[in-house]
């Protein structure tokens, strides 16, 4: 079993990319099992083609206690197979999010949720790893993997390299690594150059970049992945190869994240600070 | 007494902390001196109010504590709720023994312990609607309650609940003041900030906003600050007070009513007992209300009539009249405790370790019974407590701040104290090693100490303890 974290800046498209991945994997005969981490509960909604209302905090809210759960209850299945669940949360401003996603994880690990026979399991984490909840997918014993999304963007690139600062720490202290950078692009110029530069000075590859495509919007307002909506369309295809390099993907690294200094100065390259 | 005693305690402070890593020794070593009564300067001075060590064994506090279990607690026909898991408040169910009076679970509700008892859940969704749901509760449950406070324990800071407006609300909907405590444990370095924290509270949600009744001022008014009435100590001093001719209108928070919180800006004079844990209200008062404050010290007939005296020379003659007339009827009595007990304890040596105020007030105690204070100091005492306790002291007594557990054993160990007088934290250790010892921060289940009432309470316990026959039947290991 290969458990794998996509983290990045928000609205990037990490669900999206994430979803439409572990299509293509189901697709291809892989088990995977996809956990939301983040509690508006939108990670596996193009898998279920609903948003899924049995998140395990929630539930935990309406029974009392997470101990009075049933795995079945919360663990949906959703296309070709592929198993879904979500951590839950509070609505934003109140409570704690990163315990939520504490409780639901050690949920799932007490009550077997991580069956052998499952190739992938995926970890879909908010945006911003802002406490160590967040971080949880990445603690000893879980994923090993992480992959980023960005695009071409200032910020998105901010925040991957922020997002590498904090994979350093748990690669130093455990065994995280870095499998790769994927660009879900935004069509801004040179966008795959720079990504790739970035790639490369942060220490990894650019795994795959995913070309803008509306089919991909389309496909998501009537609640599924590309592959399942158009796979014919070569944005599928995209997919599929995204998601076959992953499966492929032996090449992890330990990052090493740039300096202020060194990313202003990369981004000037390109133009942005014209 | 004594005011100078044989003692190399720089010594001994050296070869006690000759076990310490590097650190860990220069670090401490700032924390003990060879006590100085004329200190002034800086060199003279130790260093406190400053994080404890990691890794040693302190007997130190959390700012709940200072605020829940010291300063709001006693308020009795409050409800306190311990806001978090049931940890804290479990273990502070009950009270410091701050008497009251009242019929518990009706008009008062001091021993009473109510905690939201935060699951998983209520971290993760936040614990305010729980806490809405609770005040509603406490004001079907205990109508005579007059007042609620919430008392923050550390995961309502840690995930942000928003308290103060919960306050707002409940206060509104419900009719009585709910006021919000922001005493997260993991705030400060002590339980010195609760006590802070809880006066500001009371300055902040109190003060100007709840509607108190006094029906009439009169220009003997006092109130009493800090005394927590434990074994009923303030009422002895409230005595004393009313029988000098003047009117106490307000003792806080030791047997203490909401009510009389709002009684803070009226008096003349107001009378501080436990300096450490309310002189922010008290600098407050004086800054805000023009209202003059006072330390005193009613432990023991000596302390006795010198604060007495010190506080009827704030008013006027007859105040002063009547005080001296007090003095005379009690004095008799007063060397009648001191002509049986002196005898009995005459020269013994006393080790002390205690809170607040205790480290120097009940110094003058022990001498008036011919003890010798050798060695004092504070869990959590600032700077401004260490100034006031040099003078107290006699020259080359030892004085620790914030000493660990391993440090007053070897205090102990070397300076064979007659008696130790500490809390329930060390209490045992001493036993063990057959040393008496009394419970100085709740009187070992007696008192009060306090006032005329307390000292022969105090003469007897400190007899009981030193002359126990028991003590001579502990076989002590050889060393």
């Amino acid at each position: 079993m290969r458990q794998i974290a996509i983290y990045g800046k928000g609205g990037i498209g990490k669900s999206t990319t994430t979803q439409n991945t572990v299509a293509a994997l189901a697709e291809a005969g892989y088990r995977c099992m996809i956990v939301g981490c983040d509690p508006k509960a939108d990670a596996t909604r193009l898998i279920l083609h609903k948003k899924s209302q049995a998140t395990v905090m929630d539930l935990a809210r309406e029974r009392g206690a997470v101990e009075d759960l049933e795995l079945e209850e919360v663990l949906l299945d959703g296309f070709k197979g592929v198993k879904c669940v979500e951590s839950g949360g509070p609505e934003p401003g109140v409570g704690c999010a990163g315990r939520g996603v504490i409780t639901a994880i050690n949920f799932l690990e007490e009550n077997g949720a991580y069956a052998p026979d499952l190739d992938f399991v995926f970890y879909d984490v908010l945006g911003d790893v802002v406490c160590g909840g967040f971080a949880m997918p990445i603690r000893e014993g879980k994923a090993k993997e992480i992959y980023i999304v960005t695009s071409g963007e200032m910020m998105a690139i901010y925040a991957a390299n922020n997002i590498s600062r904090g994979i350093l720490k748990y690669a130093q202290s455990g065994g995280v690594r870095l499998g790769g950078l994927i660009c879900n692009s935004r069509k801004v110029d040179r966008e795959y150059e720079l990504v790739s530069e970035f790639a490369e000075k942060l220490g990894t590859q650019l795994l795959h970049f995913i070309p803008r495509d509306n089919m991909v919007q389309k496909a998501e307002l009537n609640r599924m992945t590309v592959v399942e909506y158009a796979p014919e369309h070569p944005q599928a295809d995209e997919y599929r190869a995204l998601a076959k390099k992953m499966a492929e993907n032996k090449n992890l690294y330990i990052p090493t994240p740039l300096t202020m200094d060194e990313l202003e100065e990369l981004l000037a390259k390109y133009g942005f600070l014209d | 007494m004594p005011r100078i005693i044989e003692q190399d305690t720089e010594k001994l402070i050296e070869e006690v902390l000759e076990i310490y890593p590097e650190k860990t020794r220069k670090e401490r070593r700032k924390h003990l001196i060879s006590n100085d009564p004329e200190c002034t300067t800086s060199t003279c001075q130790l260093k406190s109010n400053v994080k404890s060590r990691p890794g040693v064994m302190t007997s130190r506090g959390c700012a709940y504590a200072g605020s829940k279990g010291v300063v709001w607690g006693p308020i009795k026909d409050m409800v306190h709720i311990s806001h978090g898991p049931v940890g804290c408040g479990q273990y502070s169910w009950w009270s410091r023994r701050n008497y009251y009076n009242g019929i518990t679970g009706i008009n008062a509700f001091g021993t009473m312990h109510i905690t939201s008892d935060f699951q998983e859940n209520d971290i993760v969704f936040g614990g305010d609607k729980k806490l809405e749901q609770l005040c509603r509760e406490i004001k079907e449950m205990f109508p005579l309650a007059k007042g609620i406070s919430i008392q923050c324990e550390c995961p309502v800071g840690l995930i942000g609940d928003d308290i103060e407006s919960v306050a707002r609300k409940m206060t509104k909907e419900l009719g009585i003041p709910v006021i919000p405590v922001r005493c997260e444990g993991f705030r400060g370095i002590s339980q010195s900030l609760g006590h802070h924290i809880a006066n500001d509270s009371i300055r902040d949600w109190v003060l100007g906003k709840v509607k108190g009744i006094l029906d009439k001022e009169t220009p003997y008014d006092v109130l009493i600050l800090g005394d927590y009435n434990i074994g009923g100590e303030a009422w002895a001093s409230r005595k004393i007070l009313e029988e000098m001719g003047l009117r106490v209108i307000a003792q806080i928070p030791g047997d203490c009513t909401l009510n009389e919180l709002t009684n803070m800006p009226r008096p003349k004079l107001i009378l501080v007992h436990c300096y450490r844990s309310t002189n922010y209200i008290a600098r407050y008062l004086e800054e805000n209300y023009g209202i003059p404050w006072m330390e005193y010290n009613f432990f023991g007939p000596t302390k006795i009539y010198e604060s007495m005296r010190k506080i009827a020379k704030r008013f006027d003659e007859k105040i002063m009249e009547q005080t001296e007339k007090v003095i005379e009827k009690y004095k008799p009595i007063m060397d009648e405790v001191i002509e049986k007990y002196r005898p009995r304890l005459e020269g013994k040596k006393v080790m002390l370790y205690v809170g607040g105020l205790r480290p120097r007030h009940i110094v003058g105690a022990y001498e008036d019974l011919g003890m010798t204070v050798i060695a004092t100091g504070y869990e959590f005492g600032h700077r401004d407590d260490y100034e006031r306790t040099y003078p107290e002291m006699p020259k080359n007594s030892l004085i620790y701040d914030d000493p660990s557990h391993y440090e007053l054993e070897v205090f102990a160990e070397k300076l064979k104290p007659d008696l130790v007088g500490s809390g329930i934290k060390e209490k045992y250790v001493y036993h063990k090693m057959g040393v008496p010892f009394r419970q100085m921060h709740s009187w070992d289940y007696s008192g009060p100490y306090h006032g005329f009432d307390g000292f022969p309470v105090f003469a007897r316990d400190m007899d009981m303890a030193v002359n126990n026959p028991s003590w001579k039947l502990i076989r002590r290991k050889a060393k």
